[in-house]
């Protein structure tokens, strides 16, 4: 993944660099575009300004993963261009939104033009009965407040908010692998420290691996203080989904160092078997956690965009100072509400009738999983998640995931995700998304059959 | 929740001591709340009868601390509201908050409602799209609103409104950035700056926080700032027309901004989300200066235009040609910013957008526009007629209205208590803003009407 850096470095090449004659500007060239400069001397002189670039921004060593699978995706087509390309890469869901969902949007929009019907500015923190939906339907047992509810337009906005709210001087933990927007964000907020080639680490980042060793739930008791620990499950990329007994884990080590806990359950809905769904579910999470949210995997929300955040009112720094407080502060600075049309969407999904039938896409995708699953074991493949999660993790002991993205795409057309993406953790992993329709499944299954047997 | 009645404190986004955490439900206690002269309430350890709280160790952030009271509309949302239950009988008006009222041209729903319905058929249904926007509603944009400027489609990043862009675009430039903002000026500006921590803390008797660049803009000086006298800041917002004042820049007044960011290499904010309001020939873009791609990024909305402000679209346009002192690509680092800490606008939604730049669509918001547009016109008159200095209104949905001397949250409460009108007071877009009120021109023709009449009584 690292090596990308050099095509990143490569593609500035496009950018022309000059120094301004009318301002005394310095001129930083990037060491490796000699060419470049005979190419600026023909055309003519631009001007920098004199803003720094924000140095957490240059921290980051590569374009975010996803755009850049996407990037592969294109190279890979203009190259066999008659190719059936299959994706299991980036987690877009694929099946249609079911008609109660999408019908009650396109009724929503067109009340939009009656004097009756017409909405303007909604309270930021999401339409009322939408976070009594979310409260009742999903944290029934929990006691979650519809209060404690903020919808918003989705995880990665979320992720990014709350880095906003808590500041450069916090400390965070992350599992490793992990969604990689936990990292991005941290180091652009200015957390991470620097980056270690040797590592593939940051140096300010306490990186929990989860692998099969330890069942992918770290080991508590080599894992450090840090102010935040983000904590994915079931989880993104490996699939796995904590036990009521780890999480509990997590909470103690939480109380027990004074950390926040961000409970990322985007996937919760996933689950098979007994795990929790909820952080709320392990008794004392509300003094210790915030739960992200997302009706992206759920409803096939991806391009709609609705999401939920809950924030305990327990949930205090270390002043006493409610978390909530700030939260709403920040969601009333920096953001302006989910759109009305998916927050109607929302509703809809979470009636009894739109529930069963958002239900019933999941498990399409669940079905997926399991063929995935089978498939990939048959082979003798080291495969873990696919049973509580949508994506299924394989494990090629000894080689670059790069190199097996690479040699999978190259032989099969399929696309995948390189376990390094999602950190050092994720080395020598494959993760494969099961959204997908069941034709293209049962051929990436054929396909891969075919290699690997 | 409940206010006392005590409260008559001013309030702003940097005013002092508005108690705006403690009314927040929390706890399910009516916390009462102390007089203005206590400062700023720090929800700290507030007695229980019932076990200790437990706090986490985790500090919270000193910059959130800076702030001095709660985000301003929601204030004005929250003296409305408890307005109301005083006055059963009284017929509340609403010319504060800047909230479109008109339904949005069939035009514009129909296609979000095909869109929607789209999403449940196998050829219609989309996943992901591009964070930086949908491609076709990226070029309607740059044909609709840059023709000839020589932006391009890729210079568009499609958002979900102005408000999420400006915090967006202040997490790119990061916490050692400088910025200058007018005075007064939309208070997301200054709020999201102390959010990043670009900013000292904020001082009383100044009602400014240190570390931001003030521009007064008043009748004085034609509601443009006197550059001669303002100090070199990295980010220079500028928001025309303006929000609160109403005043649209002119060609000339624009050139010399840009000129005075070339000079001081900073770079230009440029907010035109009320440009479709302008009447006369003052720019709607600050990219009709020349030079100005070098220097400036723009950002609009369609809430005023189509009044989507709650269905959520809006853009930001950062030219190639800008460029950080190394020479790095603004737009490069904001795409990756939008990459990162945003997942795109909602599908259904830029579905709406781009039936609003569709001739017809165009043609739609242009008359509910102009609606609003009469509505100024007619509050405009009201004041005038009524012997106030007022400005604005011509090119803006706000209408500014001058009360010399007197303290604008006090001005607020008495149109508020006698004709029960919710306005928005100056100071609570900067201390410059102290004297003046804003009213907008958002509203049913009725009730702008019986506001305007309710005004002539009170100040005949």
């Amino acid at each position: 993944m690292w090596n990308l850096s050099l095509n990143k470095i490569c593609k500035l090449k496009m950018y022309n660099f000059s120094t301004c004659n009318a301002m005394p500007c310095r001129n930083f060239l990037w060491p490796m575009i000699p060419q470049a400069r005979l190419e600026i001397q023909k055309e003519r002189v631009v001007c920098h300004t004199r803003v720094q670039r924000n140095v957490n921004l240059e921290k980051l060593q590569n374009g975010y993963l996803f755009p850049e699978i996407s990037m592969h995706e294109l190279q890979h087509i203009r190259k066999y261009p008659d190719a059936k390309l299959i994706n299991l890469g980036i987690g877009d869901t694929t099946e249609p939104i079911p008609d109660i969902v999408a019908v009650s949007m396109a009724e929503y929009a067109h009340a939009l033009s009656t004097v009756e019907g017409y909405r303007g500015y909604g309270a930021e923190q999401g339409n009322k009965a939408l976070r009594k939906a979310i409260a009742e339907t999903l944290y029934k047992d929990v006691q979650v407040k519809d209060s404690e509810v903020f919808v918003s337009d989705g995880s990665q906005c979320d992720i990014t908010r709350l880095q906003l709210l808590l500041g450069s001087n916090v400390t965070m933990a992350v599992q490793d692998p992990s969604f990689p927007a936990y990292i991005d964000t941290s180091v652009i907020i200015g957390q991470a420290g620097d980056f270690e080639e040797k590592s593939g680490k940051f140096g300010n980042i306490e990186y929990m691996n989860c692998g099969p060793q330890n069942n992918f739930f770290p080991d508590l008791a080599k894992t450090r203080r840090t102010d935040i620990i983000f904590f994915c499950s079931p989880n993104n990329p490996t699939g796995q989904a904590a036990t009521r007994q780890q999480l509990e884990e997590l909470v103690k080590f939480a109380k027990e160092n004074g950390s926040i806990i961000i409970f990322d359950s985007a996937y919760a809905v996933y689950v098979t078997d007994d795990s929790p769904r909820s952080i709320f579910e392990i008794p004392g999470a509300k003094e210790v956690a915030i739960e992200v949210s997302s009706f992206s995997k759920f409803a096939g929300f991806t391009g709609v965009r609705l999401g939920w955040t809950v924030v305990p009112e327990e949930l205090c720094f270390s002043n006493g100072f409610p978390v909530i407080n700030d939260f709403n502060r920040i969601v009333c600075t920096c953001f302006n509400g989910a759109s009305n049309i998916s927050q109607a969407g929302g509703l809809a999904c979470l009636s009894s009738e739109g529930f069963m039938a958002v239900c019933s896409v999941v498990n399409y995708y669940k079905e997926n999983a399991k063929i995935l699953l089978e498939t990939l074991a048959s082979l003798g493949l080291k495969v873990y998640g696919g049973e509580n999660a949508p994506y299924v993790w394989v494990h090629f002991p000894g080689s670059k995931s790069w190199d097996v993205f690479d040699y999978i795409l190259e032989k099969t057309h399929i696309i995948t995700v390189p376990g390094s993406g999602f950190g050092p953790g994720g080395e020598e992993f494959l993760r494969m998304s099961t959204f997908g329709h069941r034709e293209t499944i049962l051929e990436a299954s054929k396909r891969l059959k075919n290699l690997f047997s | 929740m409940s206010l006392t009645q005590n409260i008559s404190t001013s309030i702003s986004s940097s005013s002092s001591s508005f108690l705006a955490y403690s009314v927040f439900p929390y706890r399910n206690r009516d916390v009462s709340l102390p007089s203005k002269n206590f400062g700023t309430c720090r929800c700290v350890a507030i007695p229980q009868e019932e076990k200790t709280t437990y706090k986490t160790n985790v500090s919270r952030n000193a910059n959130m601390a800076k702030l001095q009271a709660g985000y301003l509309f929601p204030e004005i949302a929250r003296r409305r509201n408890a307005h109301l239950p005083k006055y059963p009988d009284s017929k509340v008006i609403s010319l504060g908050i800047g909230d479109t009222t008109e339904p949005i041209p069939e035009v514009i729903t129909s296609a979000m409602s095909k869109r929607s319905q789209a999403l449940s058929t196998l050829q219609g249904y989309s996943g992901y799209g591009a964070e930086q926007g949908e491609k076709p509603l990226r070029a309607a944009i740059v044909s609709t609103f840059y023709g000839g400027l020589g932006i391009d489609e890729d210079d568009i990043f499609v958002s979900d409104g102005a408000k999420c862009d400006i915090s967006r675009l202040q997490v790119l430039f990061g916490s050692e950035a400088t910025i200058a903002v007018q005075d007064p000026s939309y208070p997301a500006y200054v709020d999201s700056s102390v959010i990043m921590g670009q900013t000292g803390l904020y001082q009383k008797d100044a009602e400014k926080y240190g570390n931001i660049e003030y521009m007064r803009c008043n009748p004085e000086n034609g509601f443009f700032p006197d550059l001669s006298k303002v100090c070199r800041a990295d980010i220079i917002f500028f928001c025309s027309p303006n929000n609160p004042t109403g005043s649209a820049a002119t060609r000339e007044q624009l050139t010399q901004l840009v000129q005075f960011a070339k000079d001081n290499g900073s770079i230009i904010v440029y907010d035109s989300a009320y440009a479709m309001y302008i009447s006369d020939d003052k720019p709607r873009s600050i990219f009709e200066i020349p030079g100005a791609k070098e220097v400036a990024l723009e950002t609009a909305s369609f809430s005023k235009y189509a009044g989507f402000t709650g269905v959520r679209l809006g853009w930001t346009v950062v030219p190639k040609e800008l460029l950080f002192l190394d020479g790095f690509p603004v737009a490069k680092d904001f795409n990756r910013i939008v990459c990162t800490c945003f997942n795109g606008a909602s599908n259904v939604v830029q579905a709406g957008g781009l039936a609003c730049l569709s001739p017809e669509g165009r043609n739609a918001m242009q008359k509910v526009v102009g609606f609003y547009k009469e509505n100024a016109d007619i509050i405009m008159d009201t004041f005038n007629s009524l012997g106030f200095n007022v400005y604005g209104g011509r090119n803006a949905p706000y209408v500014w209205v001058h009360f010399p001397g007197r303290s604008s949250w006090d001005v607020f409460s008495e149109i508020l208590e006698k004709t029960h009108v919710v306005t928005t007071p100056g100071s609570g877009f900067g201390p410059g803003g102290e004297g003046f009120i804003r009213v907008s021109a958002f509203g049913h023709r009725d009730n702008v009407l019986e506001a305007c009449r309710r005004f002539k009584q009170l100040y005949k």
